[in-house]
């Protein structure tokens, strides 16, 4: 799940409901393919740079979706946060830090940022500042599988697989089948005992 | 992968369960790095895979990250280093750290002072971290009960030197890397492998933390040099070897680390002469020979050039020295970060 | 002058264990057993032991001129707080104690002092510099009772010899701290796998042996009576007893620390634990425990060596030697020695009481009619922890801060006046 910032163990979770299927999921991404290349003019220039953990395989999907549609394969970065979150007091674990992979030079290109969910924006905020300290990009778009709501930063996602209200006690896992085995978009929430 | 593909179908909801966050280890709960003792395989290789991350940051255009932000590092240097200062001080600001320096030319810290009534006044600035380094074993150990910030050793007296070992291995692990074309992840560079640290072994801090860590990490360390440098009954413990004959601690090295030989020890009477110590412990290429194929010379700096080191082995291709000085900046952003992250 | 009782007390001496008795004291000594009638001053004794208080030989209070670390207020009574009724105070005080001045005014000040007895050494040599001998006669006339320069060993053969002579021929013992300076050099700690793993300079145990035989030799050339003072090492003991077996007036003394701590604390890096002679090896301590059964050692000697807090706070190299110990002997060694079964009782108290006596030519101490009233009153049943906050002596910081120890001092009665008193 995205929701790094949720201490483990303080609430015991149980599943509500799944928001998404694998075939929801699979036509979001297709339609938010297709929103890329018409807002972007084509796939020159186009750069994916998914946000570990879950944004990576998911960046991938949109590239090759990417691939299918315009006939070019736009390259795919991976990017870790940990060392640009505000929040990492309230994280109870340490961090682990894993690489970053962008093998392409940002310089000029129009990004679209990939991650599972969007929530409170910290982790879009971080993503911005780790990109932008890699050089200029001309652009920086962002896509999410699912918008959750209760945003605490003024940021927006301009590709939205599906918009989803929540209450703050409730947690919205994006299984992604190279992780979890399947795909499916789940809504958990705190167990009543 | 893609998510076009069509998984399983549902299953009932009973069966599945939030996953874990991937293998996170448990907070560090590590306040100081004042040596390896108690420390654990799996903490040292995360430093060491940290040290990467740091190391790709500091590829980039811009070579910082906030995530030390708002925290204040200070080195209390009573025994003079620029190297070592200057490279925790880069570690420090490469995270957007801020950094305050007392060294000991300073009137701040002074000789026979009680350290504990020096660091009473430096409390009050509030750093979060000192780094130190002092002539007298033991004093960061001391430093560290007396204060609420971290406390990293750079170096006490022929006590310690963490990060130093933690940069040896580093430059290790990636040269055995290199050297096989081969991921080995964790700690498979070590497991097996021969390290000879040849010299000064009994005045050395750098032998003594190299010691402890890669033995830690499953590797077997020979240690040679003459009877006054290298007592026998030296670091009794398992994976470690003492030999006087330089031919028998380099035979199968993956890794064969030069000393500094100070001229003080002649004059203490420890050794004859700098011909005697070349005629027989100077780490050469011929010497090499006997090594294992693709193995590295070390030093941990500055070298005595053709004193404890063939001053050509020093320049060529097996030589990772210079390395070991560049991966010096990555290993201690790692160590900050590590201890640095959610103390506040 | 006042009448005391001490009521129900187990009576023990060097002479054997009397049984429960009420003992009474009058005009500074001992009156008698079971006398009855009214007394000016009375003690509950019932369950604890009641024996003569205890001897020391070897003492720093650093008075004159270091009085920041302890004085002869507050070591006579953090002495008399351990039980002792008399000490001897070593003379590398600032100035040495080298001159019959000093010794005098020492003798005077003690006398109004209140705590324990004080018998002050004075130096060998002059300044403790090692060249020049001091006034042997004129310092004994004065109320010196021991020629020293512990804290410091006498490097020149030569004239360790001549002080030996001077020394035999008055009658007066010469304590020793033996070790080689140029062997010692800069070791802070026992050389050794410890020192070797820490990277601290190492002082091994030859340098002990072999000036322990040098001081044994010379006493059995002139006929010294030579007092070997902290006997650290296995290695120490073994030269120590041969040359004593074979004749040399020497006698042997170890200290609490000593037999109780090993160089493995110094893992700590805490300057509390360094001493010279240094803590030795496990090895060493197993030996020296097992020695105090036979005759080979013949007194404890508490080596108290006070210093401030600040002193203790400085870096491993740079801190002073020295340990505070003179409060917690009885309990630590009661504790570590006798409770745990390594030790009878009866031995304990030999070392701390006739074997002092032994080695300076003393009367031994008893509860006999005529003798001094210096007794110590001992609850061996009660357990307390060690803490600063309790201590006497200026320098409150001690190893074993938060230890349990169990059998301590309950009240101390110097010339028949009580001058401690446990609440």
């Amino acid at each position: 799940m995205n929701d790094d910032t949720t201490p483990p163990g303080t609430a015991r979770h149980a599943y509500k409901s799944t928001l998404m299927t694998s075939e929801e999921m699979a036509r979001a991404l297709r339609r938010i393919a297709h929103e890329v290349i018409e807002r972007n003019k084509g796939a020159s220039d186009l750069a994916l740079v998914g946000i570990h953990t879950r944004g990576v395989p998911l960046a991938e999907a949109l590239a090759a979706l990417i691939a299918e549609f315009e006939g070019v394969t736009p390259p795919v970065g991976k990017l870790d946060i940990t060392l640009y979150r505000d929040d990492l007091t309230e994280i109870a674990l340490q961090p682990v830090v894993k690489k970053t992979e962008v093998d392409f030079d940002v310089h000029g290109k129009r990004i679209v940022l990939v991650d599972d969910v969007l929530y409170t924006g910290r982790t879009a905020r971080a993503a911005l500042d780790a990109l932008i300290d890699m050089g200029r990009p001309a652009v920086i778009q962002y896509a999410v599988m699912v918008d959750r709501g209760h945003r605490e930063l003024p940021i927006r996602a301009d590709y939205v697989g599906k918009n989803v209200p929540t209450s703050t006690s409730e947690v919205v896992h994006v299984r992604l089948a190279s992780i979890d085995g399947d795909d499916q978009v789940d809504l958990w929430d705190e167990a009543r005992p | 992968m893609s998510v076009t593909a069509i998984a399983g179908a549902t299953d009932a909801a009973a069966a599945r369960s939030l996953p874990q966050r991937p293998a996170a280890p448990a907070r560090s709960g590590r306040r100081h790095l004042l040596d390896f003792t108690d420390w654990q395989v799996d903490e040292l290789v995360a430093l060491l895979d940290t040290a990467e991350v740091m190391a790709q940051v500091l590829t980039r255009t811009i070579k910082k990250v906030p995530a030390l932000q708002g925290f204040t590092v200070a080195s209390l240097f009573f025994e003079d280093s620029t190297r070592t200062r200057l490279s925790f001080e880069r570690a420090a600001r490469a995270q957007s750290a801020d950094v305050m320096t007392f060294s000991a030319g300073g009137s701040s810290l002074k000789k026979g002072e009680s350290m504990r009534d020096t660091l009473r006044t430096l409390d009050q600035l509030q750093a979060d971290l000192y780094v130190v380094r002092h002539p007298a074993a033991g004093a960061p150990h001391q430093l560290a009960r007396w204060t609420d910030a971290a406390v990293v050793n750079a170096g006490d007296g022929r006590h310690a030197h963490p990060t130093q070992a933690l940069l040896d291995a580093y430059t290790f692990r990636a040269a055995r890397r290199d050297a096989t074309g081969a991921a080995l992840p964790g700690a498979e560079a070590f497991g097996g492998q021969r390290i000879a640290i040849v010299g000064d072994v009994a005045h050395s801090r750098v032998a003594r933390s190299n010691v402890e860590l890669f033995t830690s990490l499953g590797a077997e360390v020979v240690l040679c040099g003459p009877p006054t440098l290298v007592p026998r009954e030296f670091l009794d413990r398992p994976g470690v070897h003492v030999t006087h004959r330089l031919e028998e601690a380099v035979e199968g090295a993956a890794a064969v680390m030069a000393l500094r030989m100070q001229r003080e020890r002649m004059a203490a009477g420890l050794l004859p002469s700098v011909t005697e110590y070349v005629t027989r412990y100077q780490v050469t290429s011929r010497v090499l020979r006997s090594a294992a194929d693709g193995a590295v010379v070390m030093h941990p700096g500055p070298m005595n050039r053709d004193v404890e080191i063939e001053s050509s082995l020093a320049d060529g291709p097996a030589s990772v020295i210079e390395r070991q000085v560049a991966n010096g900046v990555p290993v201690r952003m790692a160590v900050l970060y590590t201890l640095l992250v959610g103390r506040r | 002058m006042s009448r005391v009782a001490l009521r129900g007390g187990r009576l023990v001496d060097g002479s054997g264990d009397m049984g429960v008795h009420d003992l009474y004291l009058k005009d500074g000594v001992i009156e008698g057993l079971d006398l009855g009638g009214s007394v000016d001053v009375e003690h509950d004794a019932s369950g604890t032991l009641v024996t003569p208080a205890f001897l020391d030989l070897h003492a720093h209070l650093r008075d004159p001129g270091q009085e920041v670390k302890e004085d002869l207020a507050s070591g006579l009574a953090a002495a008399a707080a351990g039980g002792y009724g008399t000490v001897v105070s070593m003379a590398n005080t600032d100035p040495v104690v080298d001159d019959p001045g000093l010794v005098a005014d020492l003798v005077a000040r003690a006398a109004r002092t209140s705590g324990a007895r004080l018998r002050p050494a004075a130096a060998l040599s002059r300044g403790l510099g090692g060249e020049e001998l001091t006034d042997f006669a004129a310092l004994k006339a004065a109320g010196a009772v021991m020629i020293t320069d512990d804290g410091i060993p006498v490097a020149d053969s030569h004239l360790m010899r001549r002080a030996c002579e001077y020394a035999a021929e008055l009658g007066l013992v010469i304590q020793t701290h033996s070790e080689d300076p140029a062997l010692r050099a800069k070791g802070v700690m026992n050389e050794g796998a410890v020192s070797h793993r820490l990277g601290l300079p190492g002082n091994p145990v030859e340098a002990e042996s072999l000036m322990l035989f040098r001081d044994g030799e010379l006493a059995r050339m002139t006929g010294a009576r030579v007092h070997l003072a902290h006997v650290s090492s296995k290695r120490g003991i073994e030269v120590a007893s041969w040359l004593k077996a074979g004749g040399a007036p020497i006698t042997i003394e170890v200290t609490p620390h000593h037999l109780t701590l090993t160089d493995e604390s110094l893992a700590s890096f805490d300057p509390l634990y360094k001493v010279a002679p240094p803590l030795r090896s496990a090895a060493d301590v197993a030996y020296l425990r097992d020695a105090l059964h036979g005759g080979v050692i013949d007194s404890i000697g508490t080596d108290h060596a006070p210093h401030t807090l600040a002193e203790k706070e400085r870096d491993m190299l740079e801190a002073p030697f020295g340990i505070s110990t003179i409060e917690v002997t009885f309990a630590l060694l009661y504790t570590e020695l006798v409770a745990a079964g390594a030790l009878p009782l009866a031995r304990l108290l030999h070392l701390l009481q006739d074997g002092p006596a032994a080695v300076m030519g003393w009367a031994p101490p008893r509860l006999a009619v005529g003798a001094p009233a210096d007794i110590v009153v001992l609850d061996l049943e009660r357990v307390r922890e060690v803490d600063a906050a309790h201590l006497t002596s200026k320098a409150k910081h001690t190893p074993w801060q938060g230890t349990p120890l169990r059998g301590w001092p309950v009240l101390t009665v110097v010339a028949g006046a009580a001058v401690f008193e446990r609440r």
